[in-house]
Order: structure tokens, then sequence, then C-alpha cells
């Protein structure tokens, strides 16, 4: 490695500047600098000339014509009539959701399939391992084809719905549910939720000053979840329970009324979760195993029971391990579910770079403006678990 | 005197029955407890669901025979008949068949090139400079054609195993060098150097890699002047590579952070240059710690390479998925899946089995 | 070896930052000795591959056309299986000569997205397919109904401007590929599957029981699919857009690849005996030889036999003219005199 800031004074003859590791360090990236502005000129000039030449529409002006077409599923009011920069919010948001509730699924069942792979029980471990080697070896893509295509086609059509409790109904255009519709009143409800958070906190902070100052330990969690559950009980009962149940119903061709979880959003969200959980589960083993025998031994010396071992001294060191490797997988998450557009799921990619880059033709915008959007949302979480990270990281002393 | 007494210990007591023995096996396995109990049960209750029927599906009631779909008509199993129709296709695509010794030879010339060079002979090197210099111009060559008499077929018509194996093995073995000057770029002191290295790292890490494949089907042409062209299969290749490069850079970056700093001062302190020191000394020792990464980096850009099926390149996903398309076999989509999923498994298991062996083995080297 | 011509031109461009000299597309293709035509992946009797990889079709009989006209060799053409997100720039970058894939012509495409459509091979419209289980007659039942489409195309545009001017509600589920929605709607995802007519047909035959499904009476749009070059080399547009005519205007003529010979060597009509070369000097303006035409009929066949062959009775399409008919026969195939 040449270091810029030794060479010159220690040399008793100055070198030949040829032979100057500064001097050449500064030619080598300045040889490199323009290298890149040259190509990126070059891009940037062949581009233009050939969009150019071949009259091709350019710029973001496109982004404010109407669409013209309509997305199966949106978490805002769209139609036809509104712009192609809407349907890019719709993608933008779909890509979200899935990510959003992928990440929850995946780790809740990476966190149990890792523990299971540690089990005792021999039966449990090794189910956990098979399911592990399994799906973490096959591809995200086949597996989403999979539940699409294959598992939609032993799905019954909307008359024969498979329903387990009434209001829930499973068929080929997905899984219906009751929508809650709130009445007049309903903003108790939030408000006592609200409160209850809030008065949560207030206990646990007391309950840990309380905890330095004397010693005595104060049940704050049990507190505070009956303070974020009995107050918005409370209130709804206070208010007439203000909240009824919107029931689908078999309305010609289809189910109306209730939330619907399309069959493309359901494929994608179960392959992602249960592709990405195999990989979780292994993160979840390692960090645990991680944890030194002496640290479990060290707690039951001292007379922690079981419970409070895992939690005051395995979990928080293993936390430690699990967590960047957990930042990266979640980060894969988030890109993976640019494979919703294999199936037709509308995500950004199916959206955008899909349908909106198809009408408009205008692939350099549409591309470039995907990639920024993956780039800042692969930013963001990592910047949120760097955060998370650095609160758990060991505080040397 | 008499004789010495002589300690003779009385043979060992078998240990008590409940502690050796199968049930004993089930009873400290299964059985500790009322929590693993029931876990048991349920465990046993979920496999006796899934296992008999999947069994039964894929073997005992599965149709084996036939040329056409009438063969399987009447049975509930799987329809294999349908993947050994395909056969050809699923290894080759429409690679035409008078041709399909070529990929045939680049993949058992590769195949016996790899496993020569894992034993350590005096063969061993010249193997390797085989593999990494001839073998790829030759087999670009032979599956090309178009020279030396051989006839030439164009990209468009590979397809299967064959484009699956040729996307992976160019991903990876092009990517590499390039990830390990980005690797080396990023350590560097030189400011300029080094953010390039990271820009181009950290953006290509953060988008999909469909986005960037998409890229480089409908965007990278528009880049390139009038007249130059590069075929679908090339732009797709050009894509997969600089995607994994990034990944790869990060691997080496890791063998780089892991080797001490004595060395890097040892190297100096023998008056090597930047390119001698990490020729002769930090690279080789980097790079071996980092082959279960680079084997790893493999496994998962096997695995993506069924991205390119969504550009519309049939590779074994999108060779089968096309298959399942065709009006004679309509319906038959989990046989297709089940199948190109279990080529699949046995690739990415084998591999990362060998990349945990490899693990082991380079491990005890470096103990100490 | 091409490939590696091809890189080293590239980057040998890129390293002297010269812009390649943009020769006329016909003088490349002469150059390169065959036609690159960007095909469908696989539309039964427009453009699809057996199982030998072998492509036949009307769309295909286009880029055959075109070779012969050029070469007097039909065969001399390589085909680029495209899908509908990237045939455009396939196209705008030069990666293809023709772009012949069961394409609408549209205002949009034919000025901002660089193209240039040389004539329509099919006049279309989109339709609608549907179970003939459910018991619909017409499309205006199909309120509230799931409707599977290919994404980036026409159709996905259309389904919403026609169910919202008959104020009908839909869900519309856009896959990625022809073949994907065709699944979708086979395994029951969807209630109707829309594209063009032409589609449908050629999706319905390939249906585990095409009798099983009905095609819905009611056009919802216009959908004039054709080849298409790059804007900007009117030689090019001409060679290709004369290559359709010719096969059109031998249909009108009455002559086929049967009596082509015979036709040239005794026909009294002018209109054929320019169009066959026998007369004039047509060929030369276009860069092409003066037997252009005559190669066409003699190796493709006129338009009729080409329609009849691929989607007409000849086929499992069993498409009727219809609007395809000669504007003799009430339809809308019209070529412009050969003069």
């Amino acid at each position: 490695m040449s270091a810029p800031g030794h060479t010159g004074g220690t040399a008793p003859a100055r070198a030949a500047p040829w032979n100057d590791p500064a001097i050449r360090a500064i030619a080598f990236q300045l040889l490199l600098l323009a290298a890149v502005l040259y190509v990126g000129w070059m891009l940037y000039d062949n581009t233009t000339t050939n969009l150019a030449k071949r009259n091709i529409a350019s710029g973001f002006g496109f982004m404010e014509q109407p669409a013209g077409f309509q997305i199966v599923q949106s978490l805002i009011p769209f139609s036809s009539a509104d712009s192609y920069g809407k349907a890019f919010l719709v993608g933008l948001l779909n890509t979200a959701l899935i990510s959003a509730i992928g990440i929850v699924l995946a780790t809740l069942v990476g966190f149990v399939v890792g523990v299971a792979r540690l089990s005792k029980n021999w039966i449990v471990a090794r189910m956990a391992t098979v399911y592990v080697e399994t799906l973490r070896n096959i591809p995200l893509l086949l597996q989403i084809f999979f539940w699409y295509f294959a598992v939609l086609r032993t799905m019954p059509s909307p008359r024969l719905s498979i329903s387990p409790v009434d209001g829930i109904f499973l068929n080929q255009r997905g899984l219906y549910l009751p929508a809650p519709v709130t009445e007049p009143g309903f903003w108790l409800i939030p408000l006592a939720l609200a409160l209850g958070i809030a008065g949560a906190v207030g206990v646990s902070i007391w309950a840990r000053r309380r905890l330095m100052a004397t010693g005595r330990r104060f049940r704050s969690g049990w507190t505070g979840l009956a303070l974020i559950v009995g107050l918005p009980v409370v209130a709804a009962v206070a208010a007439g329970l203000p909240l009824h149940w919107q029931l689908p119903e078999l309305h010609g061709f289809n189910f109306t009324g209730g939330i619907v979880l399309i069959p493309e959003f359901m494929a994608v969200l179960v392959a992602l979760s249960l592709y990405t959980a195999s990989f979780i589960a292994e993160i979840v083993r390692g960090g645990i195993l991680a944890v030194s025998k002496g640290q479990t031994e060290a707690a039951s010396a001292l007379g922690l029971p079981h419970g409070l071992t895992l939690r005051l001294v395995v979990i928080p060191q293993a936390l430690r391990v699990i967590i960047p490797p957990l930042t990266s997988q979640y980060l894969n998450l988030l890109k993976n579910s640019s494979l919703g557009a294999a199936v037709g799921y509308p995500e950004l990619v199916a959206v955008f770079a899909g349908t909106v880059l198809n009408q408009t033709g205008q692939a350099i915008e549409v591309i470039a403006l995907t990639m920024a959007v993956y780039l800042t949302l692969s930013l963001i979480i990592s910047a949120g678990m760097n955060w998370y990270n650095a609160r758990k990281a060991l505080v040397e002393r | 005197m008499s004789e010495p007494h002589v300690f003779t210990p009385t043979p060992p007591q078998p240990p008590p029955s409940s502690l050796v023995g199968p049930v004993a096996w089930i009873r400290q396995n299964l059985f500790n407890g009322w929590l693993n109990s029931l876990l048991t049960v349920v465990a046993l209750y979920l496999l006796y669901l899934t296992v008999p029927p999947i069994i039964d599906w894929a073997l005992l009631s599965a149709t084996f025979s036939g040329t056409d779909r009438s063969a399987c008509a009447g049975s509930d199993g799987a329809c294999w008949t349908f993947i050994k129709v395909r056969w050809g296709q699923v290894l080759y695509g429409f690679y035409p068949e008078a041709e399909r010794w070529r990929p045939n030879l680049v993949f058992f010339a590769g195949l016996a090139g790899l496993i020569g060079v894992v034993p350590k002979t005096r063969w061993r090197k010249w193997l390797a400079g085989f593999l990494l210099l001839p073998y790829p111009v030759a087999a670009f060559i032979l599956l090309c054609g178009g020279v030396f008499g051989l006839p030439s077929v164009e990209t468009a018509r590979w397809g299967g195993l064959t484009v699956t194996l040729v996307v992976a093995v160019t991903g990876i073995v092009a990517s590499f060098p390039i990830g390990v000057v980005l690797a080396l770029g990023r350590r560097s002191n030189m400011p300029i150097v080094r953010s390039v290295c990271v820009v181009f790292i950290e953006v290509v890490r953060g988008v999909p890699l469909i986005s960037v494949l998409f890229m480089s089907s409908v965007m990278l042409p528009l880049f390139l002047p009038e007249g130059v062209n590069f075929n679908k299969l090339l732009r797709a290749l050009i894509g997969v590579t600089l995607f994994t490069a990034a990944y790869m850079a990060e691997v080496v970056r890791g063998g780089l952070q892991a080797i001490p700093k004595g060395q890097y001062e040892g190297a100096k302190a023998l008056g090597l240059g930047y390119w001698q020191a990490m020729g002769f000394i930090i690279l080789p020792q980097a790079l071996k710690l980092v082959i279960p990464g680079i084997v790893n980096s493999f496994i998962s850009l096997f695995k993506d390479t069924t991205l390119v099926a969504i550009i519309g390149i049939f590779d074994l996903l999108g060779i089968v998925q096309a298959a399942s398309k065709d009006a004679n076999w309509l319906g038959l989509e989990t046989e297709g899946y089940a199948f190109a999923a279990l080529m699949f498994w046995i690739f990415c298991f084998s591999m990362s089995r060998m990349s945990l062996r490899l693990e082991r083995k380079l491990d005890t080297g470096h103990r100490r | 070896m091409k490939l590696t011509t091809r890189m080293l031109t590239a980057g040998a461009v890129l390293a002297f930052g010269a812009h390649a000299a943009a020769a006329a597309t016909l003088d490349d293709v002469k150059a390169k000795g065959f036609v690159q035509c960007g095909v469908s992946q696989g539309l039964a009797g427009f453009g699809a591959p057996d199982d030998k990889g072998h492509y036949s079709g009307l769309d295909i009989d286009v880029c055959r056309a075109v070779a012969a006209a050029v070469f007097g060799d039909a065969t001399k053409v390589k085909y680029t299986p495209l899908t509908a997100k990237e045939r455009f720039t396939a196209l705008q970058s030069g990666e293809i000569d023709v772009l012949s894939r069961n394409t609408t012509w549209t205002l949009n495409r034919d000025t901002a997205q660089g193209l240039n459509f040389a004539g329509v091979t099919y006049y279309d419209g989109q339709g609608f397919m549907v179970r003939k289980s459910l018991g619909v007659t017409s499309v205006k039942q199909l309120d509230g109904a799931s409707i599977c489409t290919e994404t980036g195309t026409t159709t996905e545009l259309n389904v919403a401007d026609y169910f919202g001017t008959h104020n009908l509600k839909f869900n519309i589920v856009a896959l990625g590929s022809n073949s994907e929605a065709t699944a979708a709607y086979d395994s029951g995802r969807c209630d109707a599957y829309t594209t063009d007519a032409s589609g449908l047909y050629s999706t319905r035959v390939k249906l585990a029981n095409p009798d099983d499904h009905i095609i819905l009476p009611e056009i919802v749009s216009k959908e004039p699919l054709g080849p298409a070059v790059r804007q900007g080399d009117s030689q090019w547009l001409n060679v290709v857009k004369w290559s359709l005519y010719a096969m059109i205007g031998a249909e009108e003529y009455g002559v086929t690849s049967a009596n082509v010979d015979d036709m040239k060597a005794n026909s009294k009509n002018p209109e054929v005996r320019r169009m066959l070369g026998v007369e004039g000097e047509f060929g030369a303006p276009m860069g092409l030889s003066n037997d252009w035409a005559y190669q066409i009929v003699k190796q493709v066949g006129n338009y009729g036999e080409s329609f009849e062959r691929n989607v007409g009775q000849g086929s499992p399409l069993k498409i009727t003219r219809g609007q395809n008919a000669q504007w003799t026969d009430g339809g809308l195939l019209y070529s412009p005199p050969f003069r």
C-alpha cells in the first residue's frame, strides 16, 4: 500500500518523479478520473445521439400523463385516468407492503426454525434441517412459480370456495377476509391505544429508575401489556363497539366487499418469506451457538433462572452476532420482492419498469428511477439496522 | 511371601436398560418432558400428512412410460413422461440435435478438469492453467461454432441446463478479476480510486438483479454507438458479471481484511512495491481464505441465473416453463417445477457441501 | 466468432470515441448476408418455433419475403425471439433489422418511440375469451370479472377504456408474457382472457379442450398489426413496405407461387408485368434486383396463400378472412399500384 505522506521526507535524494509513489498515485488517480468521466460522457453522448437520431422522446414529462391502465392491487385509490407518476407510487407502496410483511413473517419463521434446529428433540431438529437445506437450495423464482402456477391450480373456483369460518373464503381469486368498517365514535379506540402505549412507556421508565435506585423489580412488561390492550378494549366497550365487519359476498363472478389478498400477493409473500426464513434460521442458529457455554453456566451459577438467563444473557449476546447478517437478509428480501413482476404482482418493477416502460418506451428514465428507488430503500433499511446494531453493540468500558 | 494380590476388577455392569438401546434413545431424544413429547407427536403427525402423499404422487402412482400425454391418463400420480419426452430440450434448449455433442464435450471436459485439479499431482498447475485460459476460449468456439467447419449455432437457440451453466460459470469466472480489482480499490489509500470502487459496489449491491438485467436488455443497446450491438445472451452475461463482481469484491475484501497487518508491513519491509506485495504476499493468502465465500457466491449466482427467464432467455427454468405451456402437456406445471427444483437442488446442495468441506480443510491450515 | 468481432468493434468504438458509421440498413443487410428479424417468442400461426426451433407463421412470412426481395433467397433470415418489453429497444438499437411480431401500429409508437410501421399484415381487434360454462355471451356481462392479459401491450389500455366507458368494474391481472397469461387463465385465475382476436384463436387451439372456450363477439379496439423498422432509413422502410405490398398485390392479381412462372412469361396484364419485373425498372430505386417481387411470390407465396397456410383453413386456427380479405372482396387489404 502506498502511503503518500511518508515518502518525501525520509528519502535522502529525491527519486525521479515517475518513481515517486505520491506523484504516481496522483497521476494514476487523475487518469482513472479521466477514464471514468470519459466513459460517462461517451455513454451520455451516445445515448443522446441515439435518442435524437431515432426520434425517441426523453425526459420525465411522461410522469404527468394519464396512465390509461388499471392496477389489480392498490393501497391508494387509482384509476386509469391517474398519471404515470401515481402508478409509480402505487407500485412503490405495493413493494413496501410485501417487503414489510415479508420481513416480519420471514423473521418469525426463521427464528422458530433456527431454534428448532438446535432442539434436543431429534425429529424436530431433523425436520428443521430438511426445511433449511431444501428451501435455500432451490431458486426463489422457481418457488414463486410453484406457489403461483402449481398451487393456484389446485384451488377451487369462487363458487366452491373453501370457507373455514363464515366470512373467510379461499379460492382461485385469492383469500377474502372480512373488512373492518368504522362507525362514529371509533376515534376513541386509537386514542386509547396511544394513551396505553404512552402509559406503558412511562411505567417501564419508572420501573427501570426504581430498579436502579432501590434494586426492587417491578413487572413493567405485564403492566404495559395490560395498559396497551386494556385501555382500547375499555374504550371500545364504552363507545358501544363502534366497529363492524363487512363480509365478502359472492356477487356475479367474484366476491365483493371485505379485504382480498390476491393470489399474486399470496404466492410471492409465501415464497419470499419461506425462502428468506431458511437463511434467517441459519443466522439465528449461528448466533445462538456463538454464545459460549460458559456464559450460560455463569448465569446459572449466579442463580439466574432459565428464562432470565435466556433473556438477559444469551439473547442479547446472540443478537449482536445475528443483526449484521440479518440486515443483509432484509435487504435481499426487499430486492427479491422485485421477482413479483414474474407472476404479475403489481410491485414497482412490474408496474413501473414493466407496464409504464412499455407504454412510454422511455427505458432510460424508467429503469434509472427504479434503480434509484431500490437504492434509497436499501440505504434506509441498512441505516435503520445499523442504528439498532449500534444500540445493541457491546459497550466497551 | 504369598503371591502378590492381583487386583481383578469385576467386569463392568451393563448400563441399566433405561439408558441404552433404541427405547432409551427414543425416550431421551423424543419424549423427555411433556413439551418434547408434544412436539414429537405434532411433528410425526405433520410427517404423516405430507410424506406418504408426496411419495405416492412422485413414485408409486407416477407414470414413467409412454411418449405422449395419453400414457398418463387415469393416473393420479406425477406424469414424468412429460420430462422424459422433453429431456433433450431441458438439457440443450433448441440446440440442433446433430450438434449436441458440443455442449456435452464442453461440460465433461470442464468437469473432468475440475475433478483433476483437486488432488495434488504434478499436472495440477498445467490443468489449472488450461482451465483458466484455453478452456473458456475453446468452449466458446465449440458452443458458437462458425469456424473450423463447425456449423454456427446462434445463441437464441441455446437453452436449458446449457444456458444455466454458461451464464453461471461465465458470470463467476469473469466477475472474479473485476471483483479482485474492486476489492483492492476499495482498500486503497487513494481517495478517488476508493470512492469510485465504493460507489460501484454499493450501487450494484443496492439494486435487484432483475433491474440490472432489464438495464442490460433494454438500456444497454441505447448506450452503445449506432451499429454496435451485442446479442441478448451476451448482454445478459454482461449484466450478470457486473452484478456478481460487486458481491465478489465484498467477499475478497473480507479475505484482505483477515490478513494480519504484519504481512503488509513485512512485504513493505522487503522492499516490494504495491503490486508485488499484493501479487506475491497478500492476495495468495487472502484468496485462499475466501474460497468458500466464492463457492457460496457461485451458488447464489447459480440460483439467480433463473432470472434470465424473465428477460426471455430459456434457461433451465424458462425451458421447463415453456414446455409446460405446450398444448399437449398443459396442467403439468407441478411436474415441471418439481423436476427443475430437484435439478437445482442437486447442484446447489452438492456445491454447498463442497464449500463446507473446503472451509474445514482450509481452516485447519490457518489455525494458529 | 461474430460475438468476438462485435465485442472488439464495441471496444474499439468505446476506446476511440467514434460513432460507428451508420450504414444504410439495406447495405448492412446485404453485407452480412441475412435479415435479422425480431419475432414473437411463440404465437401459433403468426410466429412460433416448432419443437426443433424452426419458425413459421404469417409474421415470419413477412421476414422471409424481405429476404427473398433482398437476396432472392427466402431462407436468408435469422430470427430473434423478443418479449413485448424488449421488442422496440431491439429495433431501435439495431439488434434487429425488422420487427415482425404482432405489433399494433399506433400514433405514439410511430412517432415518439423511434419506429416506422411499414404496413398492415393483419387487421385485428381486441377480443375476449371466456369459458363456455360461464354462460356469458357478451363482454357487457363481464361486470366484476377478473381478466388476464399480457403486460406491456395496448390491450391493457383498451380494457380500461372499454370497461370505463361502459361503466363496468373489472380486475386486471397483467402477467409478464402471453404464455403466462394463458396459463393463469387456464388455471382459473381469471374469468376472461383478452388479447388481439388473432391471439385468442391462436391461444385457444393450444388449450387442453378448445371447445370449452368461446370468443365473445365484441371487438373493443382497432389493432392493425404490421412490421416496423427504425426511423430515418426510408430506403429500408420502402423495401419492407413493398415486400408486404408485393404479397398483397400478387393475391389481388391472381399471381400465386404455383403460377408465377407462367404469369411472368405469359401475362398480358401490365400491372403484373411491372410487378414481376418484366417491364420497367422498379427494383433499382429500392436497391433491389428487378425480379424482387417475383422471388417473393415464388418462394413465399402471395398474401392469401400465406394466410391460409398459417392462420386460415389450412391451419388449426381456422380464422376466416373477414377484414383481411382483399378490398375487391369487401376487405381492407389494398395494395397501391405497381407503377
